[in-house]
């Protein structure tokens, strides 16, 4: 039974069969905190520590599906081509106000993080925070952060940016559409597009862009600025 | 199909090669991703090759960083120790890349439309 248990093809169904169980509770519900991943990680962290299922042999068997991230970033890349026609309209104004806007949402993270006095892993970890998931775990990897802290935490911003972002921009008095939705989708990713959706196909498809050009320029600006403050100090 | 996943691992090698090239400072994947883009907007490779994969893998996006998610209960002594910095530093950068983002794209629109009327 124990070999069963810590197999690959037991852990595989395992996985998958929970997540599906969370996704249809999520569309049973439609209750934001209840988002799949917040539902499916609790219960297969318990469930493994039940059935006495090894760390190493969850690992080795979750491997296949930790492995699709890779590719899933590089498909982004299909996405960012197909909103390409409102990028090439607004190309100056999109990039630079993603760019101020990444700059400001990496270094508030790490002089706020470093006042309550985390240490690098855990600050590495929250930089990329306003990215897309899988993104956010490869540049966390990359820069001494620890990939599973990242993926929670920008699950969560995802949920919080997603509710509190449209009530910011009603208190902005943000108009634009595209402004409205560039801001959801640099800040809070697909969970963010996700509401821009709501608001509009416009917002939707400027948010949609919104995380790709996100990714890329965080991918390339944390070390560039992990780098520059090292310089300083 | 296959042809579809075999360009997307094609473009993922390219994007490892060029990180190992830059010693690791972006990671390989995103570099592929930049990658396809730009042969997408030569047109060196066709975008309806790509559809299925790309429909496949973004529909179930989120059961890929499960594995990693349920990684988290080996950081749990970390976190509850520093819960503070990360909820206020979350909290706090993304309200700020709203805010900045938001207001900076209306800002130029505004002054695009204004240079117009002149």
């Amino acid at each position: 039974m124990e070999t069963l248990l810590n197999s690959e093809v037991f852990i595989l169904t395992f996985i998958i069969g929970v997540y599906l169980f969370a996704l249809w509770l999520y569309g049973k519900t439609k209750l934001p905190f209840l988002h799949p991943l917040l539902v499916s990680i609790p219960i297969l962290a318990l469930g493994t520590h039940l059935l006495g299922i090894a760390y190493d042999s969850f690992e080795k068997g979750s491997r296949i599906i930790s492995f699709m991230l890779g590719p899933t970033v590089v498909v982004l890349g299909y996405l960012l081509y197909e909103q390409l026609v409102y990028l090439k309209e607004n190309a100056l104004s999109i990039i630079t106000s993603v760019f101020v806007g990444c700059v400001t949402g990496i270094v508030s993270v790490i002089f706020i993080a470093r006042y309550f006095g985390a240490d690098h892993a855990l600050i590495a970890s929250l930089e990329p925070k306003s990215v897309t998931t899988p993104i956010a775990m490869s540049i966390a990897e990359k820069t001494g952060g620890i990939p599973s802290i990242a993926a929670v935490v920008v699950i969560v911003v995802g949920i919080f940016g997603g509710i509190s972002g449209p009530f910011i921009l009603e208190r902005l008095g943000i108009k634009s559409r595209i402004a409205r939705g560039l801001a959801l989708g640099s800040a809070a990713h697909g969970l963010g597009t996700a509401r821009a959706m709501e608001l509009g196909s416009i917002e939707g498809a400027i948010s949609g862009l919104a995380i790709g050009v996100m990714g890329i320029m965080t991918a390339v600006l944390v070390p560039v600025i992990e780098m520059i403050l090292e310089k300083i100090q | 199909m296959l042809s579809g996943i075999f360009i997307v691992l094609f473009f993922y090698c390219l994007g490892e090669l060029a990180a190992w090239l830059l010693n690791g400072f972006i990671p390989g994947s995103v570099i592929g991703m930049l990658l396809l883009f730009v042969a997408l907007c030569m047109k060196l490779v066709k975008p309806e090759a790509l559809k299925p994969v790309a429909v496949f893998l973004c529909n179930n996006m989120g059961l890929f960083f499960v594995p990693a998610g349920v990684g988290i209960v080996n950081a749990l002594d970390i976190l509850s120790a520093y819960w503070e910095a990360v909820l206020v530093a979350c909290a706090v950068s993304t309200i700020v890349v709203i805010v900045v983002v938001a207001s900076l794209q209306q800002w130029f629109e505004k002054h695009r439309k204004g240079a117009e009327d002149r």
